[in-house]
């Protein structure tokens, strides 16, 4: 089956074509630097309606490099939630204009789903029970999937994210956006003991706080003596990204001790840190649990896994009618762990 | 937990404003909890204070206090977040906007002609277009490590009475 994926759901504008829910004929996301040809410029970074102008440029250069036209495409699959509703909108309106004049079914995709279906993309052959943590600027959760559409969310972040927490930081100590592999490159020659900060959420629930560990590495960066230190601002990117590193893991680890996966799927563009993967791995080969981290261009925002996460509900038959909304706080599944009150 | 100890005082000018401080992010948010009870639709709050402060801290007390369900966290990277609940809250965070362009873009014109509470972080950054009233709250760091100071400046004489009855709650705390 020959799915179109979109998605708006944040800053990028993406198409994809996706066949089969696995092989990939095109991934457009509009900051690329291809579109800004398209463009005749830079696309504006952000900017939620600049989606609006967006959608129809990037769908035309995802079937150009798909190599067909529109009508060859057998289903309309598109994130409607979580993310920003008049983002969101976009893409949804987009999706049920072509089901309807194509016509083509449609199926709304949960975001979080969409990059979980990023792992099913690039490693088809993944065995269930699947426990995927999600790790981006906007998302940190814990989900354990017993089979395709199934989902369990363990635990995810009460304040910032894990990506969000290292762009401020980054931002404090003057390095540039993102920060995320700002932080990786400059700590890799740090010494991660050496500014002392606090384990976020050390308890025993499967949640994420950054906020706090956040607050602290400022503060530690306003009471340093020589803030300008290059040595010092180096070991406060690798202490950081430790702290950061040995918590996700700690609390995935908890989490396979609940959900007895055999695949740990690891997505979201914080996916890329090269401190989290290494320890990731050694955590997952002590265990044995297989771990499965897709590329890059995967685990950031994309179409391609909103494509192939429709792939997948499409094969058992579901179907959304036009009466499709986007939702700010789409829930994922349920939750068996009580919200803190 | 009991309720912490917090201490009113009367700043210089204008009247009706106040200061508290708080000593831990736990006692921020039961602060912001206290606010939260005395709002209702179509009440705006000003966030201003840097990186750390404790204004999604302050923000989460809010939307306890004013009875919000579902899932908290910080809206930096969605830029706008709702809670539903007796009032709805639309929670905001410009803290990624460098424009006010961008604040059209994000359709934030439209968020304040919605029904509910609306929370802004980071409400320097458009100071120029929040309605004529409002409650405009200051985060500051003080000089012991987690206490802050909280300074409550109210524009209109419905941010002056919350003020004030946010102040009397804080003379008398409930159990």
């Amino acid at each position: 089956m020959i799915v179109l994926g979109i998605e708006t759901s944040c800053d990028e504008t993406a198409v994809a074509v996706v066949e089969d829910g696995r092989r990939i004929r095109s991934n457009v996301v509009a900051s690329q630097v291809q579109l800004h040809r398209r463009f005749g410029g830079v696309v504006p970074e952000l900017a939620s309606r600049k989606h609006v102008e967006r959608l129809l440029p990037v769908l035309d250069e995802s079937l150009e490099q798909a190599g067909l036209p529109l009508t060859r495409v057998e289903g309309i699959a598109v994130s409607h939630g979580p993310g920003l509703v008049g983002a969101l909108t976009v893409g949804v309106a987009a999706a049920k204009g072509l089901a309807l004049s194509l016509p083509r079914p449609l199926i709304g995709i949960n975001h979080l789903e969409g990059h979980i279906y990023a792992a099913f993309l690039s490693e088809p052959e993944i065995e269930f029970p699947v426990l995927a943590l999600i790790v981006s600027g906007a998302h940190t959760d814990l989900v354990a999937m017993s089979a395709h559409g199934s989902y369990d969310v363990l635990g995810r972040t009460r304040d910032d994210a894990a990506g969000e927490a290292f762009d401020k930081i980054a931002r404090a100590m003057g390095l540039p956006y993102p920060g995320g592999p700002e932080l990786d490159e400059l700590g890799r020659q740090g010494d991660p003991t050496k500014v002392a900060l606090p384990l976020p959420m050390p308890d025993g629930s499967l949640d994420f706080s950054f906020s706090g560990l956040k607050t602290a590495a400022l503060l530690a960066l306003r009471k340093a003596n020589h803030p300008s230190d290059g040595q010092w601002a180096v070991d406060l990117a690798a202490s950081v990204q430790h702290v950061v590193a040995k918590v996700l893991v700690n609390k995935t680890m908890a989490a396979a001790e609940r959900a007895r996966p055999r695949t740990v799927i690891l997505v979201g563009g914080v996916a890329a840190n090269s401190v989290l993967r290494a320890r990731m791995e050694q955590a997952c080969a002590g265990k044995g649990y297989r771990l499965v981290i897709p590329p890059p261009a995967l685990c950031t925002d994309n179409a391609a896994m909103v494509a192939a996460a429709g792939d997948y509900r499409f094969g058992r038959g579901l179907r959304d009618d036009l009466a499709l909304s986007a939702y700010s706080d789409l829930p994922l599944g349920r939750r068996t762990e009580r919200l803190p009150a | 937990m009991s309720e912490p100890a917090l201490r009113a005082s009367r700043m210089g000018t204008p009247p009706s404003t106040y200061a508290i401080r708080t000593a831990t992010s736990e006692q921020t948010e039961s602060l912001g909890r206290r606010l939260g009870h005395l709002l209702r639709s179509g009440d705006v709050i000003a966030l201003s204070g840097d990186l750390g402060a404790g204004k999604t801290v302050l923000t989460r007390g809010i939307a306890q206090g004013a009875g919000a369900a579902g899932y908290f966290a910080s809206p930096t990277f969605t830029l706008v977040r709702e809670y539903s609940g007796p009032v709805s809250i639309a929670h905001v965070d410009l803290y990624r906007l460098d424009a006010p362009r961008q604040i059209e873009d994000i359709g934030f014109d439209e968020i304040l002609e919605r029904d509910g509470v609306v929370v802004i972080e980071w409400a320097e950054k458009i100071r120029s277009m929040l309605p004529s009233a409002y409650l405009w709250v200051e985060i500051r760091f003080t000089d012991r490590e987690n206490e802050r100071e909280i300074a409550f400046i109210p524009q209109g004489s419905r941010y002056i009475a919350i003020t004030e009855a946010l102040v009397k709650a804080d003379a008398h705390p409930r159990h």
